[in-house]
């Protein structure tokens, strides 16, 4: 029996920056269905945050309930983590990135969990371009709950229980644009070269960074007739192209052809760059982005990567003028200080 | 590049290291988890079969499956299990009844062909202990008192108590060999003149090397050379030795006579070599065996003169050294040009090597000698130029050791067997292999998957002074049944082998995800080089393979397994929600005289 992973991890693993390995930013062993796809993304976020040679004490997971919401678990162990009430992880994560600015937040979420009972909450962390990555690890039903229909089921979708869903999906990447996400993009959890440098981006962009992931649930919505299994979605995967992070460190070595592709060059200085296997793509435009994903889901294709960056993103802290240091930093002295200042505050009011 | 081809025996055996290092092909996994399970009579019997002294080897064996053993590799600070001292637990703790009762039935009723050993060491003996169950008629000669060769004469009792000997000696004697003691062959022509139907020669290589120097003649009576001395000690012709002792050479021959003289009244022993420390021969652990007893090693010191005074021997000279290597690695030792170090002494053993020697086979019998005064022999078939006679062991290819002289026993009895049979002696049996899946259910297999972070585990030792005192006393110890136990449980189970079926693979990247050592990759086909550079983690250890599938899988990619670093978790099974992985035990058996095993590799 071993429930309990091994100590021993490959002898030559690589270092990072900060000199640790992979396993410094393991989690604890998956309880999760052998085979669920949220196993996949919690195995890329690990990587990213790894390659991205972050500290993990400076990072912070947040989750609300469901299958997909328990993944923080499973990874970033030695991360901080508030897993909250279902559908509330965004007003949670609001909270403490106005709280410390200073720290990177990892939101995990679920379809449900965000489709449906989060929806409001959702909304308007993305409205208000709160400072964090938000992963919805998409599989079309509550795992959690047994595998209910969820609200980005498509229409004639069957799970494993083989009711056609009768119901519109919502399109989480559609809306996110609409509701001014300054970052959006789709991934597929068993395609971990198109969504390991999509999570880096999303972690350096500042702002809302939302990453629609397609997670496919083994146990209740892995069967024939699912649009949410691994083969269906293999079958009609397609993708804006391909994306390569390259942080600020590193010197932009690959050349691409004039036309194919298109860059950003991030507040941090790395650069984000899509090689585009679409030319319809500009991925500084809202409206090409919502067309695309419309016309390929009318070919019944899934159109997943990169989608739409805004590189003039202002995030919130930036808009409401908040302290520039974390709470938890603010001394006596700065939170009152004194009469003096009092005096010129009032005399400023006159 | 090409798919693995795992019903092919020799695929999965490379995966069990230890197995494939062990001459002789010990399935060391399997007795190790009978160990576990306190299943030591089937522990010894398992290791009996393959290697026919596992109590003498349990002690002594040169154990190559260690170095090669995949718990040293899998970190920095691991190391190897501690194979070997196990196989003494099994030794030390079996059933001697249960074992005896085991033992090959012997047909009463012999066939007609009649097989000479010459020697009784254990390569004879293994021949011995294969062919006397085909009901083959056995003469061993043997010029010594009783049998088991070296094993009696050479390694001290203090390393190998001759109760251990004697009963592993026995299982094969009792089987109704006839033994012809005390017997020195002079020629090979009266045996082959005895109307033998095989001959086989297990002679060793007895003739230790002899220093040539200034002195040697006049200081004779306390020079001498390492193996006569020590085998004299062994029959106890001799039972003292002078206060002050040199012994040159830094083999394990130089190891045992060191360790000896300090149990005959010497209380001062030095051992001297002629090159860098860092290139004695010995075992590491016979060198700290040596050490732990206070014995002082000296380098770079070559032998210039005996010092004779009034006519006996009182030291020796020699000259101090330096290595120097040149860009191909070849030593050449250069003189400190300093004045010649005065070492005194009442004794000098020389043990600086051995050769074989055949004075006694005569040169016209058909049998090639080639280079070095070597016999020439086949190989694989150990037969001779002379298709009657077979060699084996140290008298083969030289001086190895004793699982080596196990190995050539048994390939050299199925070789004779063929021959008896009139059947050509290449056409050799495939090995046996059969692979049984472990599953018992979810989370649960046939065998202890976890991998425990416990160190190896070190043997006890007698206290020194103690040791000291008596020449008979064993110094190691062996590990008592519950230290045993937890040395087991550090096995990998190598043999638990991960198999894959595409055709159930849905590509979910969970075992991937899993496994703690980075084995998996799922990408796209390659030549072997350069898919070595894009897997999940680096693959640099080219001595093991990848394990590659054919690309039926959805995505139309490979899955490819570097079997490197492989823990045998069955974690990538566990997690495979389509049971495309399942962890399968692989039995590889070396055929034997006379064994049926199904040619397994060429059936599947
Ligand atoms: C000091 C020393 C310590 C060793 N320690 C170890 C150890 O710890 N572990 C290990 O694995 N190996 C050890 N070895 C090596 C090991 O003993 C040999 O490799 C092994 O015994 C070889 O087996 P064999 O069957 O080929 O011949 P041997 O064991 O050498 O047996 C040959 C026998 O044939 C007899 N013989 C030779 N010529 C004739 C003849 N013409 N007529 C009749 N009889 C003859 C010899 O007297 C001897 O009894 C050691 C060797 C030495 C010298
Ligand atoms: C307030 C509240 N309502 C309902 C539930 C029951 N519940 C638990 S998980 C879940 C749905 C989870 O679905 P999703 O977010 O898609 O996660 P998945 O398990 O599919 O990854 C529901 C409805 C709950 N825990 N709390
Ligand atoms: S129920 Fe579905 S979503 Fe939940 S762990 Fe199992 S496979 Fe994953
Ligand atoms: S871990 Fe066990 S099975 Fe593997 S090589 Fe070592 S002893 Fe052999
Ligand atoms: S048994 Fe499977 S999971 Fe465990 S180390 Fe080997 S390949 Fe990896
Ligand atoms: S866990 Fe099983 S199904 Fe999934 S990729 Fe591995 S072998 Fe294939
Ligand atoms: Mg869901």
């Amino acid at each position: 029996m071993s429930y309990l992973k091994p100590s021993f991890r490959h002898p030559d693993l690589p270092v990072n920056d900060l000199g640790y390995t992979k396993k410094n930013y393991e989690g604890a062993i998956s309880t999760l269905c052998a085979g669920c796809g949220h196993d996949s993304i919690s195995s890329a976020i690990t990587q990213a945050i790894f390659e991205l040679s972050i500290a993990p004490h400076n990072i912070a997971k947040m989750s609300g309930i469901g299958c997909s919401s328990k993944t923080p678990t499973y990874f970033l162990g030695n991360s901080h983590g508030f897993n909250s009430v279902h559908g509330r992880m965004p007003s949670v994560a609001t909270g403490a990135n106005m709280a410390n600015r200073d720290m990177i937040y990892v939101g995990v979420s679920g379809d449900g969990d965000t489709a449906s009972i989060g929806m409001g909450q959702f909304t308007h962390a993305v409205r208000r371009n709160v400072n964090m990555m938000y992963i919805v690890e998409n599989n079309g039903c509550y795992g959690l709950t047994k595998g209910q229909d969820s609200a980005t089921s498509d229409v004639g979708s069957k799970s494993k229980k083989g009711d056609p869903n009768p119901f519109e999906p919502i399109d989480l990447a559609s809306i996110a644009l609409q509701l001014g996400a300054t970052f959006v993009a789709r991934s597929f959890s068993g395609d971990k070269e198109q969504l390991i440098p999509l999570i880096k981006a999303a972690i350096a962009h500042q702002g809302f960074a939302f990453i629609d992931v397609v997670s496919p649930c083994v146990t209740f919505n892995n069967n024939p007739g699912s649009t949410k299994g691994y083969e269906y979605v293999r079958d009609h995967l397609a993708a804006t192209g391909t994306v390569d992070f390259v942080p600020m460190k590193d010197e932009i070595t690959t050349s691409y052809e004039a036309g194919t592709s298109q860059e950003v060059t991030l507040h941090d200085g790395s650069v984000v760059h899509l090689h585009k296997a679409d030319s319809r793509l500009d991925i500084h435009s809202r409206r090409s982005a919502l067309a695309l994903i419309k016309d390929y889901k009318a070919n019944d294709q899934l159109l997943t990567g990169l989608l739409y960056m805004d590189p003039d993103s202002q995030e919130l802290h930036e808009t409401i003028q908040s302290s520039n240091k974390p709470l938890r930093a603010l001394t006596e002295l700065d939170l009152c200080p004194g009469n003096k200042v009092l005096t010129s505050i009032n005399a400023s009011l006159r | 590049m090409k798919p693995t081809n795992i019903n092919d025996p020799e695929y999965f055996h490379k995966v069990v290291d230890c197995q494939l290092a062990c001459p002789a092909h010990t399935p060391v996994p399997e007795y190790i988890r009978l160990i576990a399970a306190e299943r030591y009579t089937d522990a010894y019997m398992v290791n009996w079969a393959s290697n026919v002294f596992p109590g003498v080897l349990g002690r002594t064996c040169d154990r190559p499956c260690e170095p090669a053993c995949r718990r040293g590799r899998v970190d920095e600070d691991e190391q190897p299990v501690a194979i070997c001292r196990l196989k003494r637990v099994a030794a030390d703790n079996k059933n001697d009844a249960e074992v005896i009762a085991r033992m090959p039935k012997i047909p009463a009723t012999k066939n007609d062909k009649r097989i000479a050993l010459i020697g009784g060491g254990p390569a004879s003996l293994t021949v011995a202990r294969d062919l006397m169950p085909l009901g083959y008629i056995v003469d061993l000669y043997d010029d010594q008192p009783a049998g088991g060769g070296f094993m009696r004469s050479q390694i001290p009792s203090f390393r190998l108590p001759e109760t251990v000997l004697n009963d592993e000696v026995n299982y094969i004697l009792d089987m109704g060999v006839i033994s012809r003691f005390d017997t020195y062959v002079d020629s090979l022509k009266d045996i082959l003149d005895k109307n033998y139907d095989a001959v086989f020669v297990g002679t060793g290589a007895p003739r230790g090397r002899d220093l040539i120097i200034p002195g040697r003649d006049e200081g004779t009576d306390n020079i001498h050379i390492g193996i006569d001395w020590l085998s004299s000690v062994a029959f106890e012709h001799i039972e003292k030795i002078g206060k002050k002792v040199i012994v040159l050479g830094g083999g394990n021959t130089a190891m045992d006579c060191c360790r000896s003289s300090l149990r005959l009244g010497s209380d001062d022993v030095k051992v001297i070599v002629r090159s860098p420390r860092s290139e004695m021969k010995a075992s590491p652990w016979e060198i700290d065996d040596a050490e732990r007893e206070g014995i002082p090693m000296f380098e770079n010191h070559v032998p210039l003169e005996f010092v004779i005074k009034e006519g006996k021997l009182a030291g020796m000279r020699f000259d101090r050294v330096r290595a120097e290597y040149d860009a191909n690695g070849k030593r050449s030792l250069i003189s400190l040009g300093e004045e010649p170090v005065m070492v005194e002494c009442d004794d000098v053993c020389i043990a600086i090597g051995q050769d074989n020697s055949f004075p006694w086979i005569e040169r016209d019998l058909g049998l090639e000698f080639g280079k070095w005064d070597m016999p020439v022999v086949d190989k694989e078939t150990f037969q001779s130029t002379n298709p009657k006679v077979f060699f084996g062991g140290d008298a083969a290819f030289g001086p190895e050791n004793v699982i080596t002289a196990v190995a050539h026993g048994h390939q050299a009895a199925v070789s004779i067997d063929l021959f008896l049979n009139g059947k050509n002696v290449q056409h050799r049996l495939a090995p046996g292999a059969t692979l049984v899946s472990q599953k018992m259910g979810i989370h649960e297999w046939s065998y202890d998957s976890g991998v425990v972070d416990d160190v190896r585990y070190a043997v006890p030792h007698t206290e020194v002074k103690l040791a000291l005192s008596d020449r008979k006393m064993e110094v190691e110890l062996g590990f008592d049944p519950l230290t045993g136990f937890a040395e087991a449980q550090r096995c990998l189970n190598c043999d638990a082998q991960t198999v894959f079926t595409e055709a159930k693979c849905i590509e979910c990247d969970a075992c991937v995800d899993i496994c703690p050592t980075d084995c998996i990759t799922f990408t796209h086909s390659g030549t072997e080089a350069e898919l070595r550079t894009r897997l999940s983690a680096p693959a640099n250890n080219l001595d093991q393979d990848l394990y590659i599938s054919t690309d039926k899988l959805p995505t139309g990619r490979i899955m490819v397994k570097d079997e490197n670093v492989c823990l045998h978790c069955g974690l990538c099974a566990e997690r495979c929600p389509t049971a495309a992985w399942d962890m399968q035990k692989f039995m590889y058996e070396v055929s034997k005289a006379g064994s049926d095993s199904v040619q397994l590799g060429a059936e599947q």
